[in-house]
C-alpha cells in the first residue's frame, strides 16, 4: 500500500477513535442537566448538607462527571493526535482545513477550553453558584464541538469552494447550509445516546435506569436523523465501499439500541460505539483518495497525494506510529479496566472532601438541603 | 493593524499565556512524584499530606496548561497556513510525535493517579505521578526541537518544485544543537518554576500565624525540598545559559547583537563588554549612562574574553546582500525590536538571579540544628513578601526568556528561510483574527482569576490531615468504601 493511503487510513483512525471516546464524554457533558435534575421526592428524603443526599441531583451529577473522570482527558487526545497527525502527513490539508474553517474551529476551541475549565474546578469549591456555573460550562463545552464536527466534516465530505491555491474561499455563512447543519444534529444526538448509554453502564439505581430511557429517546432521533444524513452524503459521493459502511453503521445503531432496551447496557455501548465508528469510516470511504474536495472546478481538489507529506516525513511517521500506537492502546485499556466498576450513589462522599474547607462549606452544613 | 500583527500578537498572547503553566507542570509534577515517593519510603504522613496538598495545586496548573495548548497545535492551521505548508512536512512530525508519545501519557497517568488512590496498588499508583513526569519532559522535548528548526533550520532541503521546505534528516532535526542547550535549559527553568512554587507556599505556611505550630515542621520540609530545587536548577541554568548563548550567536547573531543593543562590531582581541543597565535613547544608538561588566559580552558570545563579536549595523548589511531576492526572505529590516530584546535579556536573567537569591537565602535561616529556624520566620514582614514574590521571579524570568527567543528572532519565522509576514494565513481576514484575538484574551483573563484565586484559596487551607492508618491499598478497601477521589 502507498503511504499516502496508509496515512490516510490512520488518520481516518484517529478520527474514529476521537469521536468514539470522546463522543460519549461529550454525550454525558450534555446530560448534565437532563439525567442530573433535581428529584424533589428524593432531596426530600434523603436530604443532607453539602453534596446533597444520596439520590439528589447534586450526587447523580457528581456520578455522571466521576464515571467520565478518568477517561475525558484521554480521549481529547485522540483529537490532538489526528491535528498533529494531519499537519505532519497532510500539510496542505491541515492549512486548508484550519485556516477556511477558522471560526467554527474557534468556537470548538471556546468548547474545549470552557468544557475542560468546568470539569477540573467544578469540585474545587463548596458552592452551589460555583457547581452551577461550571455545569453551565460543561454542558455548553461539550455540545460546541458535538455540534460542529458533524457540520464540519459534513463540508469536507461534500466539498467546499477551494481555489487554485489552494485557499479556502467560502466564508463562514455557507458552511452553515442545511445539509451540514443536519450533520450537526447527527453528531449532537449520536454523542447524547451515546453518553446515555455510556451513563447506565456505568452508574446504579434510578439514574442507570433514566439514563437507559433516555438513551431509547434520542437513540430513534438520532438514528433517523443519521439515516437522512448519511444518504444525502452518499448519495453525493459515495462508493459502494461508503454506502456499505453507512448500512452497518445504522444496522449497528438500531442494534445497540435495542440491547439497550433490553437492558444489555454494554453491548449497547458497543453498538453505539460500532455505529459511530462506522459512520466515521463511511465518510472516510466516501472522501477518499481526496481529502478536502473543491465545488470549484475539477483538478483543483486536494487529495491524499497532493496535500501530502514528502515519503521521508511519511516513513517516518509510520514507524513511530507502529511502535508507539499499541503502547498508547494498551495502557488506555489498563484505564478503562482498571475504573470498570459502576459508580454508585454511595460512593461519591458527602461533602466536597477533596475541596478546601472554607467559611462556604461551614455554612453549607448548617444550612441543609443544597440541591 | 494588519492580519500579521494581529495573529502575532495572538501566537504571543497564547503562547506566553499557555507558558505560565507549562514550566509549573514540569516542575510541580517531578516534586510531587518525589514527595510521593518519599511518603512511601518513610511512611511519614507529613510527606503523604504534601503529596495531596501540591497535588491539588498541580491540578489547578496543569488544566490551564492543558487547555490553552490545544489552541497552541490549532493556531499554526488557522492562523499560520503559509507557514504550515512550507514546513510542514518538518515541522508537523514532531507536533504529532508530542501528542503520541506525551500527550496521551500525561493525560491517562494523570486520570490514574487522580482517581486511582485506593484503587490501584501504591507502588502502581506513585508510578502514575513519576509518568505524567517523563510525559510532560517528552512533551517539552519535542516542542523544543519544532521550535529550534525555526532558531536553526537543519536537516531539510528547499526542494524548488514543490516550493517547500523537505526533511532529508530528522535526527538532525531532533539533535539541533541549538535543541540540545535549549532543551535542558528550558527543563532546568521549569525545575527552577516548580522549586519556586513549593517554596512560595510552604514560606507562606512558615510565615502564617494561624497555620498550626504543629504543622510548621511539615512546611519546613517542603520549603527545604522547594528552595534545594530552585537553588540546583538555577546553577543549570546558568550553564546552560551560557552555552546557549555562545550558540546563539553562532547561528542567529543578530539575537546576541540586539540583545546587547551592540550596534558596531567589535573586533577579536578587544574584548565587548557586557552591560547590565543602559539608560540611554530607545533605540539604544545613544547612551547617557550604563553600568558594564568589561569583556563579559565577549566571552558570553564566543568564550573567549577578547573574542570578536559582530555588531548590528553589519549584520543588517550582511542579510541585505544575503536574502535579497527572493519573496519569502527579502524584507527592509533585519533588526527585531532592539528595546525589548535588550530588556527581556535582562529581565530574564535579572529575575532568575533573584530567585536564585530568595533560595539562598531560605536555606541559610532554614539551616540544621536550630530547632526553632522555622518558626524564625512566622509574621516576619520579609517572609511574608518572600512568599509572595518568590514563585513570580523565575515564572516570569520564563515568559522574558520567550519573548526574547522568540522577539529576537523576528522578521524570521524560520531563521534565514522564511520571513514572519508570508507565513499568515492568506484567507483569513482582519475580522476574524481580531474575533479570536479577543475572545482568548477575555476568556484567559478569566481563567487567571478563577484560577488565581482557586490557588489562593487552597494554598491558604494548607495541607489536609490525613487519617492516622493512611492506607491506600487496594486489598483493604471494600468495592463499597467511598472513593478517595471524586468528581
Amino acid at each position: 500500500m502507498e503511504l499516502t493511503t496508509i496515512w490516510f487510513v490512520l488518520i481516518a483512525v484517529l478520527w474514529i477513535g476521537y469521536f468514539c471516546l470522546e463522543g460519549f464524554d461529550y454525550g454525558v457533558g450534555m446530560l448534565l442537566p437532563v439525567l442530573g435534575r433535581d428529584e424533589e421526592g428524593y432531596a426530600a428524603r434523603e436530604a443532607l448538607p453539602a453534596a446533597g443526599g444520596p439520590w439528589s441531583g447534586e450526587t447523580r451529577r457528581r456520578q455522571m462527571l466521576s464515571a467520565i473522570g478518568p477517561f475525558w482527558d484521554g480521549n481529547e487526545v485522540w483529537l490532538l493526535t489526528a491535528g498533529g497527525a494531519i499537519f505532519a502527513a497532510f500539510p496542505h490539508w491541515y492549512a486548508t482545513l484550519f485556516s477556511g474553517f477558522y471560526l467554527p474551529l474557534l468556537l470548538i476551541l471556546v468548547g474545549l477550553i470552557i468544557r475542560g475549565i468546568g470539569l477540573e474546578y467544578r469540585g474545587k469549591v463548596d458552592s452551589r453558584a460555583w457547581r452551577a456555573r461550571m455545569d453551565a460550562m460543561i454542558v455548553l463545552g461539550s455540545l460546541l464541538p458535538a455540534l460542529l464536527w458533524g457540520v464540519a466534516f459534513s463540508n469536507i465530505v461534500s466539498g467546499v469552494p477551494i481555489d487554485a491555491q489552494m485557499e479556502y474561499v467560502g466564508g463562514f455563512w455557507s458552511l452553515l447550509n442545511p445539509v451540514a447543519l443536519l450533520g450537526g444534529l447527527v453528531t449532537l444526538t449520536l454523542f447524547l445516546t451515546h453518553g446515555a448509554i455510556f451513563v447506565s453502564l456505568k452508574t446504579d439505581g434510578q439514574l442507570r435506569h433514566d439514563a437507559r430511557a433516555l438513551a431509547l429517546r434520542t437513540g430513534v432521533v438520532s438514528a433517523a436523523l443519521a439515516v437522512v444524513w448519511l444518504g444525502i452524503l452518499h448519495v453525493r459521493t459515495g462508493s459502494t465501499l461508503s454506502w456499505l459502511l453507512a448500512i452497518l453503521a445504522a444496522l449497528a445503531l438500531v442494534g445497540g439500541l435495542l440491547l439497550t432496551w433490553r437492558g444489555r447496557e454494554g453491548w449497547g455501548f458497543a453498538g453505539t460505539f460500532g455505529a459511530i465508528a462506522l459512520a466515521t469510516s463511511s465518510l472516510f470511504a466516501a472522501l477518499f483518495p481526496d481529502v478536502m474536495p473543491t465545488t470549484l472546478a475539477d483538478g483543483l481538489s486536494l487529495t491524499k497525494d497532493n496535500a501530502s507529506s514528502t515519503e521521508l516525513t511519511l516513513t517516518i511517521m509510520t514507524w513511530v506510529a507502529v511502535i508507539f500506537v499499541p503502547v498508547v492502546l494498551l495502557y488506555t485499556v489498563f484505564t478503562y479496566w482498571t475504573f470498570r466498576r459502576r459508580v454508585s450513589g454511595h460512593h461519591i462522599p458527602t461533602g466536597v472532601h477533596h475541596a478546601a474547607v472554607t467559611q462556604e462549606t461551614r455554612a453549607a452544613v448548617r444550612e441543609p438541603a443544597d440541591s | 493593524m494588519d492580519v500579521v500583527d494581529l495573529a502575532r500578537w495572538q501566537f504571543g498572547i497564547t503562547t506566553v499565556y499557555h507558558f505560565f503553566f507549562v514550566p509549573i507542570t514540569i516542575g510541580l509534577s517531578l516534586l510531587v512524584a518525589v514527595m510521593q515517593t518519599a511518603w512511601m519510603r518513610t511512611r511519614n504522613p507529613q510527606w503523604l499530606r504534601l503529596t495531596k496538598f501540591y497535588g491539588k495545586l498541580f491540578t489547578i496548573n496543569f488544566a490551564l496548561g492543558l487547555v490553552t495548548g490545544i489552541v497552541q497545535e490549532f493556531q499554526f492551521g488557522m492562523n499560520w497556513s503559509d507557514y504550515s505548508r512550507f514546513v510542514g512536512d518538518i515541522f508537523g512530525a514532531p507536533l504529532a510525535i508530542e501528542a503520541l508519545l506525551a500527550f496521551f501519557l500525561e493525560s491517562t497517568f494523570l486520570g490514574l493517579w487522580l482517581f486511582g488512590w485506593g484503587r490501584i496498588p501504591e507502588k502502581l499508583h506513585a508510578a502514575c505521578i513519576w509518568l505524567v513526569h517523563i510525559g510532560t519532559m517528552l512533551s517539552a522535548y519535542f516542542i523544543l526541537a519544532a521550535n529550534s528548526f525555526m532558531q536553526n533550520p537543519v536537516g531539510y532541503r528547499v526542494n524548488p518544485d514543490s516550493g517547500r521546505a523537505e526533511l532529508t534528516d530528522f535526527v538532525a532535526v531532533l539533535t539541533n544543537k541549538v535543541q540540545l542547550v535549549t532543551f535542558p535549559h528550558v527543563m532546568t527553568a521549569a525545575y527552577m518554576t516548580g522549586g519556586a512554587f513549593v517554596l512560595a507556599f510552604a514560606l507562606w505556611h512558615l510565615w502564617r500565624t494561624r497555620t498550626p505550630q504543629t504543622d510548621k515542621p511539615m512546611y519546613r520540609k517542603a520549603a527545604k525540598l522547594g528552595a534545594w530545587t530552585l537553588l540546583v536548577a538555577s546553577l543549570g541554568v546558568i550553564l546552560t545559559g551560557d552555552l546557549q548563548g555562545k550558540i546563539m550567536t553562532e547561528v542567529q547573531p543578530m539575537k546576541m547583537a540586539a540583545a546587547e543593543g551592540l550596534y558596531e562590531d567589535v573586533p577579536e582581541g578587544v574584548g565587548a563588554p557586557f552591560s547590565i543597565i543602559t539608560v540611554g535613547t530607545l533605540d539604544g544608538r545613544e547612551e547617557v549612562w550604563a553600568l558594564t561588566v568589561p569583556k563579559l559580552l565577549s566571552y558570553l558570545a564566543t568564550g573567549d574574553l577578547e573574542g570578536a563579536v559582530e555588531g548590528i549595523d553589519h549584520i543588517q548589511e550582511r542579510y541585505q546582500q544575503t536574502y535579497a531576492g527572493s519573496d519569502l526572505t527579502e524584507v527592509d529590516d533585519y533588526r527585531p525590536v532592539i528595546p525589548v530584546t535588550y530588556w527581556s535579556f535582562r529581565l530574564m536573567m535579572g529575575l532568575g538571579f533573584a530567585g536564585m537569591a530568595v533560595a539562598l537565602a531560605v536555606l541559610w535561616l532554614l539551616r540544621d540544628g536550630e530547632p526553632d529556624s522555622e518558626t524564625r520566620m512566622e509574621g516576619r514582614a520579609w517572609a511574608g513578601w518572600a512568599a509572595a514574590v518568590v514563585l513570580f521571579l523565575p515564572l516570569f524570568a520564563n515568559s522574558f526568556g520567550w519573548i526574547f527567543t522568540e522577539m529576537g528572532r523576528q522578521p524570521w519565522v524560520v531563521m534565514g528561510l522564511m520571513t514572519t509576514q508570508t507565513g499568515v494565513s492568506p484567507g483569513v481576514g482582519v475580522g476574524s483574527v481580531a474575533t479570536s484575538l479577543v475572545v482568548y484574551t477575555l476568556l484567559y483573563g478569566v481563567l487567571a482569576v478563577a484560577m488565581v484565586g482557586l490557588s489562593l484559596r487552597y494554598g491558604r487551607a494548607g495541607a489536609e490531615m490525613v487519617p492516622e492508618d493512611a492506607s491506600y491499598d487496594p486489598k483493604k478497601r471494600s468495592d463499597d468504601d467511598e472513593l478517595v477521589f471524586t468528581y
